[in-house]
């Protein structure tokens, strides 16, 4: 212990005689309390006072924002803001998983092309890339017309402003964001394991469920929270897609800043996007945690 | 090729289908010679004319280059000191550091946009230029750290203490030894920060105000209008660009390594 502490105590003197250091960690401390701490304790600040006139808060301490976020009218967008994402994350899982896992399957040269192909389109401008389903889905757009041309429909559907035009949006925004972390696990795993299970005569339900499941869960857990997160705050695909109807908890708070000029609720409501945010990231801790003692002999 | 190959290999070919069908029609229809219907009428480049014409959306496009290059190369500054302090140094607060980076990078943007926004209100700064570039910074720092921390970790220890004990100070050791080594890394984050400043949406959509507009904001507005051809034109200018961003960081880092 004392030599620990001596130990510290020298550090601390070098770190005066280190010009380099202290510049380094001086300014990268400095930029993230100014601009990452601070701000987010503001916020917490003002979720707690009540709507000001000319000023944007007025300076009394109050509990109302949340009580309100609790109110029939948000908490119905808070219930569909949550469901548009769930159900975007599961679809996200339900898709990304086979395919990372096939692509893991592909021969090794082969797999960095693919891989590649798969990080273009998450490397352009979401967007852009809402834009491009806002053709592909209006009413005269390529979906319907095939849909029409397959003889499947007599009269074009109405797809655009819809809530599965919203999720279709979210996904393709947000599929490479699952795809990448569930490659990342499932490349890693162990395929003696797989083997060993085998021989010891498992099914492949049982393999999928005692082994690859528990090891990739991880990946899982991050992948979710990459789509679940930006899921909940997309405001602008909801606003492309889903027409001038507030869907998301993004649009709620977007619209108290801009035109309902409440800062304080709008920050109410993202002081709660920010605990589901910590609650989700301790999640991703649990479960990093676990497979990592699995993994241990 | 077995049955059940084929099926998986169909799945893949679908996946990848969803994923650039959308983007393949963007780029047919700002060719497409027909304002309003989507038939075919054969290749034009008035689109791309009109998009030449536009003063505005030439400023807005300048602009948002500036501020990418700008907040890329701050950010590549600061994120890169970080990494050689977090990677090389002990200190007090380090787990906090560590913490604020990683809480930082998975912010959602809306929470980042308006918080920024709040601090800038008490702090009364005008909305614009400055606001912008440094919430670009903010959001592009922790991308910076992970990319050149990921690569430090590969490092040969031995190096630093071999200059070390040939007599460099502290800097000499940084900037003969560590930074040349980094460069790859260093160039990987400039991009990838480039690239994410200039596709945000949602953090500036908040810190930026009248007096300075940015190209994905000018979109956004117009795409709320409808669907114009010259927007898809614009749009596939933004991707070609992107893409040939992309091409260039793949090249510099596979040649280094």
């Amino acid at each position: 212990m004392r030599r620990k502490a001596q130990g510290e105590k020298r550090s601390c003197l070098m770190r005066i005689k280190e010009p380099f250091k202290l510049t380094a960690v001086g300014v990268i401390g400095f930029w993230l309390m100014a601009f990452a701490l601070l701000p987010n304790l503001l916020v917490v600040v003002a979720s707690l006072l009540e709507r000001g006139g000319d000023e944007f808060v007025a300076l009394i301490l109050t509990l109302d924002n949340y009580r309100r976020l609790f109110d029939p009218l948000y908490l119905g967008v808070l219930l569909d803001s949550l469901w548009l994402a769930a159900a975007t994350t599961l679809l996200c899982l339900l898709l990304g998983y086979p395919f990372a896992y096939l692509l893991t399957r592909m021969p090794t040269r082969r797999r960095p092309l693919l891989l590649l192909l798969v990080i273009v389109p998450f490397w352009t401008s979401s967007l852009v890339r809402t834009y491009a389903m806002v053709i592909l889905l209006q009413t005269n757009g390529w979906l319907n017309q095939l849909l029409l041309d397959l003889g499947w429909i007599a009269e074009p559907l109405e797809l655009l402003y819809t809530e599965p035009a919203v999720i279709a949006g979210m996904l393709y925004a947000l599929l490479p964001f699952m795809i990448l972390p569930l490659y990342a696990v499932l490349e890693k795993l162990d395929r003696r394991l797989i083997e060993a299970a085998r021989d010891l005569g498992a099914g492949r339900v049982t393999i999928f469920r005692r082994i690859i499941l528990p090891l990739t869960l991880p990946g899982i857990v991050a992948g979710c929270l990459l789509t679940f997160l930006p899921g909940l705050g997309m405001f602008y695909v909801a606003d492309l897609l889903g027409g001038a109807r507030a869907m998301l908890v993004g649009n709620l708070i977007r619209d108290q800043f801009l035109s309902a000029r409440d800062w304080p609720f709008g920050a109410a409501a993202s002081v709660l996007l920010t605990v589901l945010m910590g609650l989700l990231l301790w999640a991703y801790y649990l479960s990093a945690r676990r497979a990592n003692q699995g993994a241990l002999p | 090729m077995k049955p059940r190959g084929a099926i998986q290999i169909a799945y893949l070919v679908l996946i990848y289908g969803f994923l650039y069908l959308p983007i393949l029609v963007l780029i047919v229809y700002s060719f497409n010679d027909a304002k309003y219907s989507l038939e075919w009428r054969g290749v034009t480049w008035t689109w791309y004319r009109n998009l030449l014409d536009d003063p505005d959306l030439l400023q807005a496009a300048l602009n948002s280059v500036l501020i990418a290059a700008l907040s890329a190369t701050v950010a590549t500054g600061i994120g890169a000191l970080a990494a050689v302090a977090l990677y090389r140094y002990e200190f007090f607060g380090k787990p906090l550091l560590q913490g604020l980076i990683f809480v930082l990078m998975m912010t959602p943007d809306i929470v980042m946009g308006i918080a920024l926004l709040i601090l800038f209100a008490s702090l009364s700064l005008p909305l614009g230029f400055w606001t912008l570039l440094l919430a670009h910074i903010t959001f592009n720092i922790p991308f910076v750290v992970v990319t050149v921390l990921s690569r430090i970790s590969g490092f040969d220890r031995h190096l630093l203490e071999a200059a070390k004990d040939l007599g460099a100070t502290e800097f000499q050791t940084v900037r003969r030894i560590v930074l040349p080594l980094l460069m790859p890394a260093v160039a990987a984050g400039w991009l990838l920060s480039f690239t994410l400043s200039m596709d945000d949406v949602m953090v500036s959509f908040f810190v930026t105000g009248p007096t300075f507009e940015i190209l994905p904001l000018k979109i956004y507005s117009m795409a709320r209008l409808g669907v114009t051809p010259e927007i898809n034109a614009l749009c596939t200018l933004m991707l070609g660009a992107t893409l040939i961003l992309i091409l260039v960081a793949q090249l510099l880092l596979r040649e280094r390594t």
